[in-house]
């Protein structure tokens, strides 16, 4: 028996591929995006298939232009594009919709170093760039279908189904009474953005990428354990702190993105809680929006910082150094 | 049983990855393959050890007749594993690229032992020392200044091995003779055996045999180890059963340990009491390309396709044979080689098991960082060396690799980190003597 393969040792490989990884990611979001397209309508889905397909066809092309072999096929522009959507306004025109995935895609992913080297992630910075290009648009909520209707409809006026404003998150907001009830925060039943509000549904998907092993549960505990912590201390409902805005989508699905967060649990939980902290700082004493955002894309830029001081010492290392000395 | 007691509990290290045993011959008792037509015994059987042949076409030699010696200490001579004539010596190409010289000897079949062997009466350090480079074994004990643990590997790490195992259930006694003798004569304080706490029988059998033959100022010391890879790797087997670290560089007897494995306290001991050198080793054939697995003893130098035949043959078309474990193992280009005395496995797997897997880019998922026992960041490594930064592959501390291929197995990516560490260890080298 000749001509035998001759690949250097280890010849076992674990069953997970970058692929499979980024399928169970997507499989944790199908729920949300459902859930999204029932509570404010099937115009949202419109939103994801734009987002999607945008961010599919000019990743293609950006590899035929640059001819390198494709790499739709490791599915990371579906999720790219599937995240960029649930985290937008249900009723936002389908053309700023795609300029988003453009911006999301061929900016932030493909100029800015390609797949593993971002510097910033790619859904929260073209999240930021619309929402600073097209205030209005990106600020305009969408109340849910359901049973919360009635309360837009007191609340604004008639029966116009829109609110206009910074974000559900100001104060004017929680005054006409959305947020009284915590099951309704619990169950998307909030304005909001298509794939943020369900909160029960994020926790579900936290859960299946734990088991799947994707994803450890250091930032997305350490960032709303922050945020919740901070509230109490200064005086806000921690509760409603936590489940309200992007926090928990962005703590779970956006933070955990491989290329941009730490490597290594203390270096993850500094990632966390800087997330977290600057989170709340932003809502609670500056009239922004988008702390999630900002919050991740800055703690995103100090990843490279956080890595180098948590390098871990070597198996051994420290009594290499007292031999040293003696 | 004092044993139990001694147990000592096992220091779980960082990293390191659960592999699915597979360990399906665990259960079979060993076999004796009877000799085959010819061997190929090469004379570099070791790491180290290159030998020059001392025979000539032609010369009659038997089990156990020196065929090759060299000067060197640290190399070992090899000695021919059947009876029968020499019918030549060639040169041979290792998968490494090497030639070394090949002596071919065709067996007549009778097995016939060397007459001039007798046993060895072994009395001082010199004396050992001698007597392990004369049994075969490439394994350096070194001069006794400060050695306080002798620590005899009984597992079996890698998937589908159970080599080990079975010279535990079968050669019991012989074990614990062998390691009572080498810790007499070196004035060794502890003697340590470890076993993984999955193997209760060989703990059981061990522990009894322990109690039979020792006293209690005399005793050996068992470990339980975990089951994770790769524990058996030499620096995490000390730190399991001392709590000592080794620093990069270093070697074992700078924390006072000496690590043999229980094949080589076997072979010593069946050397000592008989005269009897290393001609055979025992295997595991495995491998879903096998018709019927076991574990066999195995005449050195035995092509690799007559083993194979005495386990029933190739069950499906074969695509890649394994000398070794799956881990750390070479995989050979064909089944012509011959055997080796450091092999404990021969796998065959067929096409389905051998995928090659595209390289993917890194996806900094970190499951390298999480899973390399000497805490190193892998991917990082990597991505320096093809920028060629040497500072940073030492700020990154390469030279800690130890090789275990945990990075490799389990990237998502199928990237193949480990050559890239040992090209980074390579390089490191290099910029370090410029």
């Amino acid at each position: 028996m000749e001509n035998l393969n001759v690949s250097p040792a280890p010849h076992l490989t674990y069953e997970d591929t970058s692929k499979s990884i980024v399928s169970d990611v997507i499989i944790a979001l199908i729920p949300l995006a459902v859930a999204g397209c029932l509570t404010f309508g099937w115009y949202s889905a419109l939103v994801i298939a734009t987002c999607v397909l945008t961010c599919v066809v000019l990743e293609f092309a950006w590899c035929k232009l640059m001819k390198m072999k494709s790499t739709i096929g490791d599915l990371s522009a579906v999720l790219t594009g599937l995240l960029l959507a649930l985290s937008l306004p249900p009723k936002l025109p389908l053309w700023i919709a795609a300029i988003g995935g453009a911006v999301a895609i061929v900016v932030f992913k493909l100029l800015l170093g390609k797949i593993g080297f971002n510097i910033v992630n790619a859904v929260i910075a073209a999240r930021i760039v619309l929402s600073v290009v097209f205030k209005n648009a990106m600020h305009t909520w969408t109340a849910p279908a359901g049973g919360m209707g009635k309360y837009v409809s007191s609340a604004a006026s008639g029966e116009i189904d829109i609110l206009a404003g910074a974000t559900p998150l100001s104060e004017t907001a929680l005054e006409g009474g959305y947020y009284n009830s915590y099951k309704s925060l619990f169950m998307g039943q909030v304005p909001g953005c298509i794939g943020e509000t369900f909160s029960l549904l994020i926790i579900i998907g936290f859960l299946y990428l734990l088991l799947r092993r994707v994803i450890t549960p250091v930032i997305p505990v350490s960032m709303v354990g922050t945020v919740a912590l901070l509230s109490f201390v200064f005086g806000q409902n921690p509760v409603y702190m936590m489940l309200s805005g992007g926090l928990m989508l962005a703590a779970v699905f956006i933070a955990t993105d491989y290329k941009t967060r730490p490597i290594g649990a203390l270096g993850q939980l500094i990632f966390g809680i800087g997330c977290g902290a600057i989170t709340f700082v932003i809502r609670r004493f500056t009239p922004l929006p988008e702390g999630v955002a900002i919050a991740i894309l800055v703690m995103n830029l100090l990843v490279p910082l956080i890595n180098q001081i948590t390098l871990p010492k070597p198996f051994g290392l420290q009594r290499a150094k007292r031999d040293e000395k003696a | 049983m004092p044993t139990e007691k001694e147990a000592r509990r096992q220091k779980k290290f960082f990293g390191g990855i659960s592999l699915t045993p597979h360990k399906n011959t665990a259960e079979l008792q060993t076999v004796v393959m009877p000799s085959p037509q010819t061997v190929t015994v090469l004379m570099k059987q070791g790491q180290n050890a290159l030998c020059a042949p001392c025979v000539k076409q032609g010369d009659a030699v038997f089990v156990g007749t020196k065929i090759g010696d060299n000067e060197e200490l640290a190399c070992p001579p090899v000695y021919s594993s059947v009876s029968g004539t020499v019918a030549g010596i060639s040169l041979y190409t290792l998968p490494s690229g090497e030639t070394v010289d090949a002596v071919i000897i065709e067996s007549d079949g009778q097995m016939t032992p060397e007459q001039a062997l007798a046993p060895v009466t072994v009395e001082s350090a010199e004396d050992l020392i001698k007597a392990v480079r004369d049994a075969g074994l490439d394994v350096c004990l070194p001069a006794t200044e400060g050695i306080d643990t002798l620590i005899v590997n009984a597992a079996d790490g890698e998937p589908y091995v159970t080599s080990a195992y079975r010279r535990c259930i079968e050669n019991a006694e012989e074990i614990v003779e062998g390691t009572l003798l080498i810790k007499k004569i070196l004035g060794i304080k502890n003697a340590l055996i470890c076993v993984e706490n999955d193997k209760q029988r060989v703990i059981d059998l061990l522990g009894r045999v322990i109690t039979d033959k020792c006293d209690a100022d005399n005793s050996i010391g068992l470990v339980r180890l975990g089951t994770k890879y790769p524990q058996t790797a030499e620096k995490l087997l000390i730190f399991a059963s001392t709590g000592k670290k080794i620093p990069a560089g270093k070697d074992l007897t700078c924390v006072g340990c000496v690590c043999l494995n229980v094949t080589s306290v076997l072979e010593l001991y069946k050397y000592v009491t008989t005269g009897m050198p290393t001609v055979s080793v025992t295997v595991t054939v495995d491998g879903n390309a096998v018709v019927t697995p076991k574990n066999v003893i195995v005449p050195i130098g035995t092509a690799i396709a007559d083993v194979i035949e005495f386990c029933g043959g190739y069950k499906a078309s074969v695509r890649k044979i394994i000398c070794g474990g799956p881990m750390t193992g070479t995989a050979v280009p064909s089944d012509s080689a011959p055997i080796l005395k450091q092999y404990n496995a021969v796998l065959a797997f067929d096409r389905k098991q051998t995928e090659k897997h595209v390289e993917a880019d890194c996806i900094r998922c970190g499951r390298c960082a999480s899973s390399c026992p000497m805490g190193l960041r892998p991917f990082e490594i990597e991505a320096a060396l093809k920028k060629g930064k040497v500072k940073k592959l030492s700020a990154l501390y390469t030279e800690y690799c130890i090789e275990c291929g945990c990075c490799s197995y389990s990237c998502p990516s199928k990237r193949r980190l480990v050559e890239m560490m040992r090209m980074a260890k390579a390089e490191l080298k290099s910029g370090r003597e410029e």
